[in-house]
């Protein structure tokens, strides 16, 4: 596969669009502005080859279905963020790491394993148990937790901004 | 398939399995041009399929995980993540 080439001026541009709803949700680029245009590069890259931004850290396989815990924000990102204080990339970083009073340190991988990946999805919805008669279904972003009631999940999710299909039936 | 060499210092086999767009991919690879180390990388996700899968086999093989960058030193250690004492560590034994 060749490697995608990726326009300067774009790079800037979506670093900005980023971070702005980074900070409108409540999360924080990485202040190392080199790290992160560069991680920004990747995710254009692979928006080029694959047609989504796959995770620049790790290897996407080109079929959305299967990577879509994976594109950025991924599903591990806020667990991450809260035990580690950063992204498995160090794209995104908690309070602390954006205000240089701590440094990103490396995340263990939280995804599974090649061989283990699209077995448990064994979509638990939350028996009726005391909600008998909702007039609604709850949704559940996976990337951040937000939760709605109504018909269908929103087209993005109002607070990380990911795409309704990373939406699953909470109850 | 597509592996790059970096002239330096032999400490025996050193190779560095990477991707292209990771960013502590490329801080590993610094440091060990920095430390002025002869070693190898590959970028996986430059691979064609089949090698691909190949070189995924073998990454597991060290890191169960498959995850990236994967630094494997001497046929003995491996290294997940840019570790930077563990990797100085690991080349100077
Ligand atoms: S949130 Fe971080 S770890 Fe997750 S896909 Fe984006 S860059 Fe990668």
């Amino acid at each position: 596969m060749n490697p995608a080439v990726v326009d300067e001026k774009v790079v800037d541009r979506v670093y900005i669009t980023l971070k702005k709803e980074a900070e409108s949700g409540g999360y924080f680029l990485n202040p190392d502005v080199d790290f992160t245009k560069n991680l920004v590069r990747g995710l254009l890259k692979n928006e080029q080859r694959y047609g989504y931004r796959a995770c620049p850290c790790r290897l996407a396989s080109g079929k959305n279905e299967e990577d879509l815990d994976i594109v950025c924000p991924c599903n591990y990102r806020d667990p991450d963020l809260n035990d580690f204080g950063a992204c498995y990339c160090a794209l995104y970083v908690n309070e602390a790491v954006a205000g240089g009073k701590e440094h990103a340190a490396p995340v263990p991988e939280r995804r599974p394993p090649r061989s283990e990946r699209g077995k448990k999805k064994a979509v638990k919805t939350v028996s009726a148990g005391p909600f008998p008669s909702l007039p609604f279904p709850v949704w559940r972003c996976t990337v951040c937790g937000y939760l709605c009631a109504r018909e269908q999940p929103p087209e993005i999710c109002p607070v990380c901004k990911v795409r309704k299909e990373r939406f699953e039936r909470f109850i | 398939m597509v592996i790059e060499h970096v002239n330096g210092k032999k400490m025996g086999k050193v190779i560095l399995y990477a991707l292209s767009t990771c960013g502590w991919c490329a801080k590993t690879k610094d440091l060990l041009r920095q430390l002025g180390v002869d070693f190898d990388y590959i970028y996986v996700d430059l691979l064609e399929d089949g090698e691909q899968d190949e070189v995924m086999n073998e990454i597991e093989k060290w890191n169960p995980k498959g995850s990236f960058p994967t630094l494997v030193i001497r046929d003995k250690i491996s290294i997940a993540g840019f570790r930077e004492t563990e990797i100085r560590e690991a080349l100077e034994k």
